[in-house]
């Protein structure tokens, strides 16, 4: 298992099309993708759980992934929590 | 009797028509034993690949109607009829329970929908709406029912509706339907949204005063000022007829501007820029056609969070916007914190008197890291487009050779990392200190631009709080002492062969316009919303003229005998 903390900068936050894109994202990978924002958790295979952390801009998130290929999907999926996205 | 109801005004236009109430239909549904859970679970899956083949078909519809980003909403929507939080809990909780998949789906879409309710975050919020509108259409299928009727409305109307759902919203028949009023909803709701690219009139969040408007009431909505009429009187029939047609003539002549060049009657070209506070706001710059961001405040990035944003976090956000806006000159303000805006983070002193304290510039020159780290941001955005650095609050020329130090302390660092920083870039000032206008014509040998902060410049040379009732009467921008300083500064920078703009409410007042052209402005930076009709009144006025009016102005002695002679001099014009 490995793990991260990445700073959200996307200013809305990650709603739907941000989330949407992370979630695809991580069904590319057969690990299992946990956030976690504080006491919070959420799979991150799902949009769902993902929008129910209220991510915010300036939000530390904590990226878990465990399983196969989970140092890339560590890497790949903290990119996608740290950029801009078009609106 | 007519009665009048007010709401968030969500997109433009008036409209006049009869109302149709849209009916939510919120049953809950019944829970029920199944004896085969596993073909409970079969009927599931089927009842969402139905629901998603409808919204696949309204998907299309949105597509070819609104283009690719608007139907964006419904790919989302598919999206969710796969989440695993949803669908697989769903079905996890038909096998254990043994209950019927409408029950279990509505269960579990509730327990989403609070958590999605509860974000203290209005987009957040605005989703729970989303898993509303797809768990209600499978539910739907599961009960044999139709979901919504909404396309076969066939007169013109002015639907009436608790809320509507985005897809409510994409299937509304447009040869028909002349706006909307919702009771709850805010600006940025998706039927908000929705509505506004649609070019539809809307008003939402009117609460539960529109609960009592009844299919078939005559409605007048007036959406350019969240105003509902129901049941209106002839008179006032009359009245917002001719308003209606009136705003739809403007709105046509104003939209022939949005590709114009500002230029002036007698040719005089000159930039109408527009003033941001964040990135959400790039979309209504662009849609009114700017010729670029006169001012960028940079706050946001600062507030609202528990720790400084990082360079790398600050690059990417310039970056955007230069890219956003592609080749036009972007003037970003470097942090102006202090004041009335704190951060909780920074822990500064409790100040006397914040508004003649520490900062702006004057922070940033004593907490440097803090400085040096937007500057670098600053400097390698650079190479994204036309960028321009502007310093906050110089009062003396000191300030300004000192950040300008630091800059280029930056810049070196940048460069011998191998960086590349661009060569066009601006470096200019804000002029909002009574001490600075007055002292323009040194500053402009060391800067490439000025920008004129007018809020700031009128509470500092009338000695008056603006945010103070008692002493608001001295917010004055037509007085003839601010024009005075305002003309020192203008002919300060033309002379050495620098711009001068301004980037205060007074630059995008169409009763201000014509003087500040007059003594010479090049640059006006305005809320996004005032540019068209800046460029349309630019475009009447001869700036060789106004250059003799404002001379006149200049020499008055109240602020109402200017605004007096201006607005007869547009008069006689027009």
């Amino acid at each position: 298992m490995v793990s991260q903390t990445f700073t959200v900068i996307h200013p809305q936050g990650f709603h739907a099309r941000p989330s949407k894109l992370f979630v695809e994202k991580a069904n590319t990978f057969p690990c299992k993708v946990t956030l976690f924002k504080g006491e919070k958790k959420a799979n991150g295979k799902s949009s769902l759980g993902l929008l129910t952390l209220g991510i915010a801009a300036g939000d530390e998130i904590r990226l878990e992934a465990d399983g196969e290929q989970e140092e890339q999907a560590l890497q790949e999926l903290g990119q996608m929590l740290t950029k801009i996205y078009e609106e | 009797m007519s009665q009048l109801l007010t709401g968030v005004p969500a997109s433009p236009g008036i409209a006049i028509a009869k109302a149709y109430r849209l009916e939510a239909e919120e049953s809950i549904p019944q829970q029920r034993k199944v004896d085969d859970p596993a073909a409970e679970k079969q009927r599931l899956r089927s009842a969402v690949d139905a629901a998603k083949a409808d919204i696949d078909r309204i998907r299309e519809t949105t597509l070819e109607r609104l283009g690719p980003q608007k139907a964006e909403i419904f790919e989302a929507h598919l999206f969710l009829l796969d989440d695993p939080d949803l669908i697989d809990t769903t079905l996890d909780q038909i096998e254990s329970e043994g209950v019927n998949a409408e029950y279990a789906l509505h269960e579990v879409a509730s327990s989403i929908i609070e958590a999605l309710q509860s974000m203290d975050n209005e987009m957040l919020r605005e989703r729970a709406a989303d898993v509303k509108d797809i768990t209600g259409r499978v539910i739907s299928k599961l009960e044999g029912r139709e979901h919504s009727a909404l396309s076969e409305l066939s007169a013109e109307t002015i639907l009436i509706a608790k809320d509507l759902t985005p897809s409510d919203t994409a299937q509304l028949n447009l040869e028909f339907v002349r706006g909307f009023v919702t009771e709850i909803g805010s600006r940025t709701s998706h039927s908000a949204i929705m509505a506004r690219s649609l070019e539809l009139a809307a008003v939402v969040g009117t609460g539960a005063d529109a609960s009592g408007i009844r299919t078939g009431d005559m409605i007048i909505l007036d959406a350019t000022a969240g105003q509902v009429i129901v049941n209106p009187s002839d008179e006032q029939l009359r009245e917002y007829s001719v308003r209606k047609a009136e705003y739809e003539e403007y709105k046509t002549r104003m939209r022939s501007y949005v590709d114009r060049p500002s230029v002036t009657a007698d040719g005089v070209q000159v930039e109408l820029a527009s003033n941001i506070g964040g990135i959400d706001d790039l979309e209504k710059v662009l849609a009114n056609g700017a010729d670029g961001i006169g001012l960028f405040r940079t706050e946001f990035l600062y507030m609202g969070r528990s720790s400084f944003p990082s360079e790398e976090e600050q690059y990417s956000v310039y970056k955007h916007v230069l890219e956003k806006m592609n080749g036009k000159r972007v003037v970003i303000r470097t942090l102006d914190i202090g004041g009335d805006k704190e951060l909780p983070y920074l822990q500064l002193p409790k100040e006397m008197n914040p508004f003649l304290g520490q900062r702006a510039i004057r922070l940033c020159l004593d907490k440097e890291d803090l400085f040096r780290t937007q500057l670098r941001a600053l400097l390698r955005a650079s190479m994204h487009g036309k960028l321009a650095i502007m310093f906050p609050m110089i009062a003396v020329l000191g300030e300004l050779r000192e950040a300008k130090r630091i800059l280029a302390e930056e810049r070196a660092k940048l460069e011998q990392e191998g960086t590349k920083v661009s060569d066009t870039l601006e470096v200019g000032i804000m002029i909002e200190i009574p001490a600075a206008a007055i002292a323009a014509d040194v500053l402009a040998k060391e800067v490439d631009f000025f920008s004129i902060g007018t809020n700031d410049l009128i509470q500092y040379t009338m000695a008056a709080d603006r945010m103070n009732e008692s002493v608001a009467y001295l917010y004055q921008p037509h007085h003839p002492s601010i024009l005075r300083l305002v003309q020192l500064v203008i002919q300060a920078a033309n002379r050495h062969g620098k711009w001068a703009g301004m980037c205060g409410e007074m630059a995008g007042d169409s009763a201000a316009i014509p003087l500040l052209l007059g003594l010479g402005l090049y640059e006006f930076s305005m809320s996004a919303s005032s540019v068209l009709p800046a460029r349309e009144l630019i475009s009447r006025l001869s700036r060789e003229e106004w250059a003799g009016l404002a001379e006149q102005a200049i020499g008055m002695s109240t602020q109402q005998e200017v605004l007096d002679f201006v607005n007869q001099q547009l008069r006689s014009e027009a």
